[in-house]
């Protein structure tokens, strides 16, 4: 018989899934790419608000999740709207590309 | 049966989360994004918060990861490149295998934070709590939390504008 979940299976899930976009921030060429594990960061944060919500009886965490998912479409459009303009000047997606303002 | 629903879908948000990671393609990286992110809204029921599990589709599946399919789907993005010259660089310089050290002494330094919060451990729901309601959370963004709801809808402006502005063709 599986254990029944419990606030720290939640947490170490979400830990789980926040490594995992860390690792993809820093393993992969591809600014698309590096975006999208970003969404997965975020996404491990609120499944941690929502399961700590659950286990003390409350609804803040669940407000928390609904800015967050607002501020992550702004972020996820202006952030688009960037790769575009790179993508434009370069031709490429690969970040070492983009040294400009390295000294 | 939650444990059962608890375990398949956890399963399916970290697999698809480390393929997403792991595709060359940003294509398959979105689609396999998109099934992690419905085994989350799966967990969002399950510990009773539908209303996020509802916004987490129509918001994150059905606008965010859509806008990112725009952005593959009309660029044509290539493929990572992966040039002879690229890949041996790759095995012997030091930026991949430090960059993948960082991601492991994260997973330690998380696993050992929540062995340690003994707090934590063996929470029980607070019995007699039932869920809350759309209209609870409503209530709760329009009085307590109106400052940040405000200051949200400005910061949408500001995106919507900077994303119009960085996106456009420069005017010769």
């Amino acid at each position: 018989m599986l254990p029944e979940p419990t606030l720290t299976h939640y947490l170490i899930l979400s830990a789980v899934l926040f490594s995992i976009g860390t690792a993809g921030v820093f393993l992969r060429r591809n600014l698309i790419t590096i975006l999208l594990s970003v969404e997965v960061m975020l996404n491990a944060v609120n499944l941690t608000f929502i399961a700590v919500d659950k286990f003390r009886g409350t609804f803040d965490g669940q407000i928390i999740v609904f800015f967050v998912i607002t501020v992550a479409a702004a972020e996820a459009a202006v952030g688009l709207a960037i790769v575009i303009a790179l993508f434009r000047h370069k031709e490429t997606l690969n970040p070492d590309a983009f040294t400009s303002l390295k000294w | 049966m939650d444990a059962f629903l608890f375990w398949i879908m956890a399963t399916v948000a970290v697999t698809a989360s480390v393929l997403v990671v792991g595709q060359r393609h940003p294509m398959y990286s979105v689609m396999l994004l998109i099934v992690s992110f419905a085994a989350l809204a799966g967990l969002y029921v399950l510990l009773d918060a539908p209303f996020v599990a509802a916004i987490q589709i129509i918001i994150y599946v059905g606008a965010i990861m859509v806008l990112f399919l725009f952005v593959v789907m009309l660029m044509n993005v290539p493929t990572e490149e992966l040039s002879p010259g690229d890949r041996l660089r790759l095995l012997t310089a030091g930026p991949r295998r430090f960059g993948a050290a960082l991601a492991v002494m994260l997973v330690v330094q998380l696993f050992w934070t929540l062995q340690r919060s003994t707090s934590l451990q063996n929470t029980a729901t607070p019995a007699g709590v039932t869920p809350a309601s759309v209209p609870d959370i409503g209530r709760r963004i329009f009085t307590e939390y109106s400052f940040a709801f405000e200051a949200t809808s400005v910061l949408i402006l500001v995106a919507m504008v900077g994303a119009i502005v960085l996106a456009r063709k420069e005017p010769q």
